[in-house]
């Protein structure tokens, strides 16, 4: 495949880039252009095409030791060193691909949800994606802010418009919480660029700047603004219930699956890389994990009171995004693997769940749980449709979620042990909060007359949530190709924050020890590194790095295909395997290891292999 | 060709554009005197003012294009600051004419003299540019005020017109009067009113600093009087909403564009070595005038008074680049005028537009709904608030970026968050706009079609302003590039020494 893509007239890697971003603006000329009753078919079929080019890059991109691919530069802004550059890693392959799978969906959902105003909806869909796709293929930090910015107008408009009643409260308090973080970001981009000396906004640049631990801890403050408030991290959350409830059903399909994204990336991006001293300080991780923490229990929390379906919906969006957090703040290999396999699993999950939330909203225009009941008996396609999505978005074994949330929930306990506990106490609320809701709507007696009528999944609808499905079960049961392919770019930004820490010295142990007096904390890491690094990589190129998931997923399959569905079932094995492994995993690392080494993390394997 | 200002000839062609512009402002008012009550005539007289400020930008672009002058000692300059400066004051008013055609037919204003009042209002704008000396600056400001003060009365029947011009003209001539004693102070100190001798005088240490330290507190109050900085701006809000559109739309533009001119030269050429003294003042002046121009825009119902305010907001950013005072700000000084120029005209003609070419439907509620109405229209007025609102792919972007870089060099980090918090101030109020046109039903009835051609010029200046600024927000190299290479030789030509921040 990647010979035939190399083979091309024009060979892939040199255009596939360039495409995957312009070509959506190519399609909204054209949706300018024709009749409004034709703007969906064509809009569909420009980011379908983009979806089909974007796919040879699952082939194109080689993972290698870990920087970018497919790069490619030219100058844009010569008078400010600015230059327009795009490349793609193991970080960001997965979130172009997301992209440029999530748009087609949303807009073949939006078919006839969106009824009025075609022509400027769909215009404003291909912006959205230009600029979500640009944000994750800049490589140049302007490029980059400018790219994130320009997310924000579509997105503006299409709650705007097409919204609910509080349309524009929504709008406008999107646009603000993330236009506040944002410009402050460019006060700190505008400083590094000084700081660096470098005559340039090139990530390799920003990345050679040295800066102070002072000004780290600033820079770092204000990057964190920008993105905490996209992620949204708990206290700037308020934004998202909002706007997920009022905005259309592809607004909010975007919005979970993609603009949220921007602000996890972000993290991995720039935060780990540039402000590897300030990320390691034990106050920051201490935050960092709190608000995390807070947002996975408190969100957890909010959304099991929540009688709006889709408000429910929302707010697990701010639980899973607290594993991201609190995954990529673990500081781990498996951390930071887990929050990015956390990012796409929400991104299928919960864009398939706002998707039938908003086939539920047009056959009965309303959102309310206690509207619906018995779906399961009129509607069986359906119905199974929505448990698999809820069980993947709850992490049920077997699911994407899960492979996520347990990835990250190992990196945490790595290094601190505590977090990890509480935040387990996440997936259990969120069975606590989704399995009622999916009981209540799908199953329950068939009391309501009108639910009689209920249809079941169309044509079209099967094409939309098809895909979505089987990402989610694949992901679950062979996250193989997606953990190889992330991991040296994972590795990268971890050796980069490694390096701080060398560089710190055993001061920067000694605090961490004193922050997390509990914890084994800094100590081991500083000291052992260098001869377990060996042992590490060899790990690493070992080609069964496939995970222990292996060992693990026939167990989670089989509870999740369990033919009665039952709740308690359901969740049962959960938390139990979880405490297995967990415990497997102290035991098997009772020699202490170095938790640096980027295949130690891998362990998961031992874990495996013993309990098996 | 070298100008070395030993004849007077060569004075007169330092001045070509302004010359220029003067005699055709006399033709202009001959002409519409000869053809008085043939309103039909109105627009005829409109474009040949247009002709008149292409011709003076043609001039222009000749002394840009490789005259030089022999030292820095003349009353006024020819240097690239001066002449970008002057295509911008150019465009501001050749662009409010346009704008003005249909309004002035409309109103059965007298074409003849609002068109010469404008043009000889830009003669006084483009002295200030050139001016260096004080006195040169003096006499361009009061010829621009002036005309100005009877442009914003120009309306009789209307009686907010009216008020507006009187208290213009009170408040104006109290502030020339500040500008004048700061004048005379400031060459009692130095013994000059050269700019370029007060430069050396206090390079030289011979200024008397207890009359130049008033002098220079005076300088600054006058000159943030004309820039409405704030708490001198208590004129504008009812001034620009009083004025007739079109004219607000040039005093936001030219008078404010021309007062900047001056000011930067005054303060950063000629005092440029006292800037640890002022830049304080400055500072103040200009965190104060963004916070509170935008946080008083926030709850103004009429979208003509938001913009009086926007536009006092926009002249506490600019004033940052007063304050910072090196080379890049200077720069962003430069092309943030131009590009504030164009979308300020443009969101005003679109107010214009949406009232039927008169002083109607400019409150917010009128809006409501326009986008759908008028789809054209609703996107470029979309496109000014954005720019106006420095949203990245717009080139009110590239310019706050400039001079956030200008304000970073100069390591005025505060001053940086402020102007990017007062940013974030501003996207409400801009935005609201914009939802109302976009997402709320309802507004005020248009006329099917604009009264006479005037209205498909204003929509085609629309057109290319919006797209250029499209353009140069996607692309700024080109005029970012002229906007720098215009700095170069401003200070050192004085030999100011780079502030020390």
């Amino acid at each position: 495949m990647t010979d035939f893509l190399a083979s091309l007239p024009l060979p892939y890697q040199d255009w596939a880039l360039h495409a995957l971003i312009w070509l959506p603006l190519a399609g909204l000329l054209h949706v300018v252009a024709a009749p409004a009753e034709r703007a969906r078919h064509i809009a569909f079929r420009w980011s379908a095409a983009v979806f089909v080019a974007s796919l040879g890059l699952w082939w194109a991109f080689d993972p290698g030791p870990g920087g970018f691919a497919l790069e490619s530069s030219a100058s844009w802004i010569d008078s400010w060193g600015v230059r327009y550059a795009l490349g793609v890693d193991g970080i960001s392959i997965f979130m172009v691909l997301l992209t440029t799978l999530t748009t087609p969906i949303a807009i073949l959902g939006a078919w006839n949800y969106i009824d009025k105003r075609r022509k400027a909806f769909y215009s404003l869909m291909l912006l959205l994606q230009t600029g979500v796709t640009g944000v994750f293929l800049a490589t140049d930090i302007f490029l980059f802010y400018v790219f994130f910015e320009l997310t924000l107008i579509p997105m503006y408009f299409i709650v705007g418009i097409w919204g609910g009643e509080r349309r524009i409260y929504a709008a406008v308090k999107f646009f603000l919480y993330t236009a506040v973080g944002s410009l402050l970001m460019l006060v700190a981009i505008l400083y590094m660029y000084f700081a660096s000396g470098a005559e340039s906004f090139s990530y390799q640049a920003f990345l050679a700047t040295e800066l102070t631990m002072r000004e780290q801890l600033w820079l770092f403050a204000a990057f964190a603004l920008a993105f905490g408030i996209k992620v949204p991290v708990f206290p700037f959350h308020t934004w998202l219930p909002d706007a997920h409830v009022e905005a259309p059903t592809p607004g909010s399909v975007i919005l979970a699956s993609l603009l949220l994204k921007m602000g996890t990336y972000g993290f991995l991006r720039f935060l780990l890389p540039f402000f590897p001293g300030a990320v390691q300080h034990p106050t920051v991780v201490a935050i960092m994990l709190a608000l995390g923490l807070i947002g996975i229990v408190y969100a957890a929390w909010v959304a099991a009171v929540q009688p709006d379906a889709k408000k429910l919906v929302a707010y697990t969006s701010v639980a899973h995004m607290g594993f991201v957090v609190i995954g990529i703040f673990a500081l781990t290999v498996n951390g930071l693997q887990g929050g990015l396999m956390v990012m796409i699993s929400h991104g299928v999950s919960t864009g398939a769940l706002f998707l039938l939330l908003g086939m539920m909203y047009e056959r009965r225009h309303t959102r309310l749980i206690e509207d619906f009941g018995g779906i399961g008996r009129v509607a069986p396609l359906f119905a199974t449709v929505f448990v698999i999505t809820a069980l993947a978005s709850i992490g049920l074994p077997g699911t994407s979620g899960f492979i996520g949330e347990f990835l990250a929930l190992i990196g945490v306990f790595e290094t601190h042990a505590v977090v990890a506990v509480v935040a387990t106490t996440g997936v259990i609320f969120a069975a606590y909060y989704m399995l009622p809701m999916v009981q209540r709507i799908v199953f329950n007696p068939l009391d309501n007359p009108e639910n009689r009528a209920f249809p079941d999944l169309s044509r079209r609808e099967k094409v939309v949530l098809g895909p979505l499905v089987a990402l989610m079960i694949w992901i679950g049961v062979h996250p193989a190709p997606f953990l190889t392919r992330m991991e040296p770019s994972v590795g990268v930004v971890l050796e980069r924050v490694e390096a701080a820490r060398v560089g710190m010295g055993g001061r920067a142990g000694a605090m961490e020890a004193v922050a997390d007096p509990d914890v084994e904390g800094g100590r081991f890491r500083v000291d052992e590194a260098p001869e377990e690094e060996g042992a590490g990589s060899d790990e690493a190129a070992a080609p069964a790095r496939g995970l222990a998931a292996r060992g693990q997923t026939p167990s989670g399959i089989r509870a999740a295909m369990h033919p009665r569905w039952n709740a308690a079932l359901c969740v049962a094995p959960c938390p139990n395997s979880w405490a297995i492994r967990a415990a497997a995993r102290l035991a098997c690392t009772a020699p202490r290891r170095s938790r640096c080494a980027p295949g130690i993390v891998h362990g998961l394997r031992d874990a495996g292999t013993e309990e098996g | 060709m070298v100008l070395d200002y030993s004849s007077g000839f060569h004075y007169l062609l330092a001045l070509l554009p302004e010359v220029v512009l003067a005699c055709w402002g006399m033709l202009v008012l001959i002409l519409g005197v000869a053809r008085k009550g043939a309103e039909s005539r109105a627009q005829e007289i409109g474009w040949l003012s247009v002709a008149g400020l292409a011709l003076a930008a043609v001039a222009n672009g000749w002394l840009y294009s490789g005259v030089a002058e022999a030292g820095a000692g003349g009353m006024v300059a020819v240097d690239r600051f001066r002449l970008f400066a002057n295509w911008v004051l150019l465009l501001a008013a050749g662009l409010s004419i346009i704008v003005s055609l249909g309004y002035v037919t409309r109103q059965k204003l007298q074409a003849g003299e609002y068109h010469a009042l404008i043009l000889f209002a830009t003669v006084g704008t483009m002295f200030m540019a050139s001016a260096r000396d004080l006195m040169v600056i003096f006499l361009g400001l009061e010829l621009m005020s002036i005309a100005v003060y009877a442009l914003v009365g120009f309306n009789r029947r209307d009686r907010r017109s009216a008020e507006a011009g009187l208290k213009y003209f009170l408040l104006g001539a109290f502030a020339t009067g500040f500008l004048l004693f700061g004048i005379a102070l400031v060459y009692g100190a130095a013994g000059s009113v050269n700019i370029q001798s007060i430069a050396e005088a206090i390079r030289a240490g011979t200024v008397a600093n207890a009359l130049m330290a008033p002098g220079v507190a005076l300088l600054a109050t006058g000159f943030a009087f004309k820039v409405a900085a704030v708490p001198f701006h208590m004129w504008t809000p009812d001034v620009y909403e009083g004025a007739p559109t079109p004219v607000t739309a040039f005093m936001a533009t030219a008078v404010k564009a021309a007062a900047f001119a001056a000011f930067l030269r005054v303060f950063v050429v000629g005092l440029g070595d006292l800037h640890g003294q002022w830049w304080a003042i400055l500072w103040w002046l200009a965190a104060i005038t963004m916070v509170a121009g935008n946080v008083v825009a926030l709850v103004q119902a009429n979208v003509k008074r938001m913009l009086a305010y926007s536009s006092i907001a926009h002249g506490g950013y600019l004033l940052v680049a007063v304050v910072a005072a090196n080379d890049a700000a200077i720069a962003a000084l430069l092309f943030y005028l131009l590009v504030y120029t164009v979308m300020t005209i443009g969101a005003f003609a679109v107010v214009v537009t949406v009232g039927n070419q008169t002083e109607r439907n400019n409150r917010i509620d009128d809006f409501a709904g326009l986008g759908w109405r008028r789809p054209i229209l609703g996107i470029l007025m979309t496109i000014f608030l954005l720019a106006l609102a420095g949203f990245p792919g717009t080139a009110g972007f590239i310019a706050k970026y400039q001079l956030l870089l200008g304000a970073a060099e100069a390591e005025l980090w505060v001053l940086a968050v402020v102007l990017v918090l007062t940013t974030v101030v501003s996207y409400w109020y801009y935005l609201r706009v914009a939802w109302f046109m976009w997402m709320k039903e309802g507004g005020a009835e248009l006329q099917a079609s604009g009264s006479g051609g005037g209205s498909l010029a204003t929509h085609i200046v629309l057109v290319a302003g919006a797209g250029l600024i499209l353009l140069a927000g996607v692309f700024p190299d080109a005029v970012l590039d002229l906007a720098l290479g215009s700095v170069e030789g401003l200070r050192q030509l004085a030999g100011v020494s780079a502030p020390a921040p």
